[in-house]
């Protein structure tokens, strides 16, 4: 039976809570500095994004896989549901390029180069993006965004941005209750421009909402001594350990650049 | 359109980083300077508001679905500067978040939905909503073409940075290291679905969030009215941004254009084919005419043909010749403008 969009976006909002809430981790990176994290995952996905040779992405996706395999169980989960979406739609993607790139014939009308290249980006695609879930995975948000303030980025962007993931979810649960409530007095099958006209007013409410909220929040932040000067506390120490996988991730930057880039 | 990692090179994630970095220092400045300490929560609330409305499945005529990005409400509601850094939040989190949308291709996607498509969501929905009374049916219209043309804009700003990718990028055997598909390709397969579809799944959220604003908040309507100046100068500089970023669909066309012929084409047999083919089956004189050959010789083109000679890749040589006179069309704006400051100061009365 097709699904109406009452109920595909409660099914979408409940994803992204859901999501949210599952990003466990376990393990080594976990414990790690996140500014040494943020740094030597940013280098990784560097070197993957410039690596022109597939052998050398394709270790890179291999160390993905290792540093999400003993992150725990959670991440591994999420890494293999990411591959999963990752790959499909990747894949859609470079699926033409095997018989539309030119370049010599192989079988079924499909170009070696097309192939080559279909493959190249796959990986790639697949090796960024778990580098870059990986450091999500295993780094909670507010340290996260405490360790980008050592990397210069202006505190007030930094406070918008630890404002905005908690605003998410308190706006993801009143527009499921909204939605739900809807889907409570719903009955039948409504017609496409009332249908289309819910989903309208229900982003307008929303958006009422979040202004006022604002609003609320600005009061409150005040209230507080808040005059619109961000400040964050920075308390990181870098133990030895830090220092031997900033090292490794360091080595391991160069050794994919030098391999798959520049040689 | 959130492009993953490993879709775009490297150089062509860092140039569009760079490129967004002016748009955000200004988007704060100014921003901080109409909204003051009431920044921060508006801003973070506006991005959850973005994030929140791309899970939002909008019913489609035909009986498909499609998302939204949100991004013409927010420009019309906020503006679109503090729509750009609403977006872009909003595209952060998703990034690192959610997957949706990769690290190094930040900037791009920031360019194509946070920046290009404010700046062409306010600049349509002004420029068709003119001096229409707030409640008028006029704006619901003009939110909705806003909402349509501003999501196609940053569809095809980003098929555009896809089909650059195999000119610029591949190994010796030609195999394209990035995205596989040139802009021929590249561009109608990401008009077809944003102009079908998404395109008008944002048009209809914009439409009706107006209409709903309308009848029940029209004080919204107030935030962006309270803040904006200049407009007329930032539709200027949308539509030349907009312009400045086609330029590469130069690359698609073949041939050259008719009329347009070097000295050296009448003696060259594919360019004199090209040119009778052109011309009605008419051949070109055996030798460039006289008055012409002469003239050719009064002026030589640093960047002849768009095409540096100290570069040897033609699509790069287009790009760099099309920057390069960008820059110097705003700096003979910029000093014509100067110019005429100095003679208004001087004379005050004319």
């Amino acid at each position: 039976m097709r699904r109406d969009f009452l109920e595909k976006t409660l099914r979408n909002l409940g994803d992204a809570l859901d999501e949210a809430g599952r990003a466990e981790s376990s393990g080594p990176l976990r414990r790690l500095d996140p500014r040494v994290k943020l740094a030597g995952f940013f280098g990784l996905i560097l070197a993957a994004a410039s690596s022109r040779h597939l052998p050398v992405t394709l270790g890179l996706w291999g160390l993905g896989a290792t540093l999400a395999a003993v992150s725990g169980p959670g991440a591994w989960r999420a890494i293999l549901r990411l591959w999963a979406g990752v790959g499909l739609l990747t894949g859609a993607v470079a699926l033409p390029a095997l018989f539309l790139t030119p370049g010599p014939a192989l079988d079924w009308g499909v170009t070696q180069t097309g192939l080559q290249s279909a493959l190249t980006l796959l990986v790639r695609v697949e090796t960024t993006a778990t580098f870059a879930s990986l450091i999500a995975l295993t780094t909670p948000w507010p340290a996260l965004l405490k360790a980008l303030r050592h990397f210069h980025v202006p505190a007030l962007a930094v406070v918008i941005f630890a404002m905005a993931t908690r605003f998410i979810f308190v706006l993801l649960g009143i527009a499921r209750d909204a939605f739900e409530a809807r889907r409570a007095r719903h009955v039948g099958h409504l017609p496409g421009k009332l249908r289309r006209q819910m989903a309208a007013s229900g982003a307008a409410m929303l958006l009422g909402k979040s202004i006022q909220l604002s609003g609320e929040v600005y009061d409150a932040m005040r209230a507080r001594g808040f005059r619109g000067e961000a400040v964050t506390l920075d308390e990181f120490r870098c133990s030895r350990a830090d220092w031997a996988a900033a090292g490794l991730f360091l080595a391991l930057t160069g050794a994919a650049l030098e391999w798959g880039c520049w040689r | 359109m959130h492009i993953p990692d490993g879709y775009l090179s490297p150089s062509t994630c860092a140039v569009m980083t760079a490129v967004s970095l002016p748009f955000w220092a200004v988007g704060l400045r100014r921003v901080k300077a109409a909204f003051s300490a009431r920044l921060a929560p508006l801003i973070s609330v506006c991005a959850a508001f973005s994030f929140v409305v791309m899970m939002f499945n909008l019913p489609l005529p035909g009986g498909t679905t499609g998302h939204a990005v949100g991004v013409a409400v927010a420009a019309i509601v906020l503006g679109p500067w503090a729509s750009m850094l609403a977006i872009s939040v909003a595209l952060l989190i998703q990034a690192v978040f959610f997957g949706d949308g990769g690290i190094t291709a930040f900037g791009a996607n920031c360019f194509n939905m946070a920046i290009a498509g404010s700046f062409v969501a306010d600049a349509v929905y002004r420029a068709i909503a003119g001096a229409a009374p707030l409640g008028s049916r006029r704006r619901v219209v003009a939110a909705g073409l806003a909402g349509y043309v501003a999501l196609n804009a940053a569809a095809l700003l980003a098929g555009i940075e896809f089909g650059l990718q195999p000119m610029l990028f591949h190994d010796a055997s030609g195999a394209p290291l990035y995205c596989p598909y040139p802009l021929g390709i590249a561009v109608p397969a990401m008009m077809l679905g944003h102009l079908a579809f998404a395109g008008v799944a944002e048009g209809i959220l914009a439409a009706g969030v107006v209409a709903w604003l309308q009848q029940n908040e029209p004080s919204l309507f107030e935030i962006h009215a309270a803040a904006g100046r200049g407009r007329a100068q930032r539709i200027g500089w949308a539509v030349v941004l907009a312009l400045v970023f086609a330029a590469p669909l130069g690359l698609i066309a073949t041939g050259t254009a008719w009329g347009e012929w070097a000295v050296e084409d009448f003696s060259k047999p594919e360019a004199r084919a090209a040119v009778a083919a052109a011309s009605g089956n008419v051949e070109p004189p055996a030798e460039a005419p006289g008055g012409m050959a002469r003239l050719a010789e009064l002026w030589k083109a640093p960047l002849p043909d768009y095409a540096p000679a100290f570069l040897h890749n033609a699509a790069a040589g287009y790009i760099l010749s099309a920057g390069a006179g960008v820059a110097l069309t705003g700096a003979a704006a910029l000093g014509l403008q100067w110019l005429a400051r100095g003679a208004r100061r001087r004379n005050p009365v004319g």
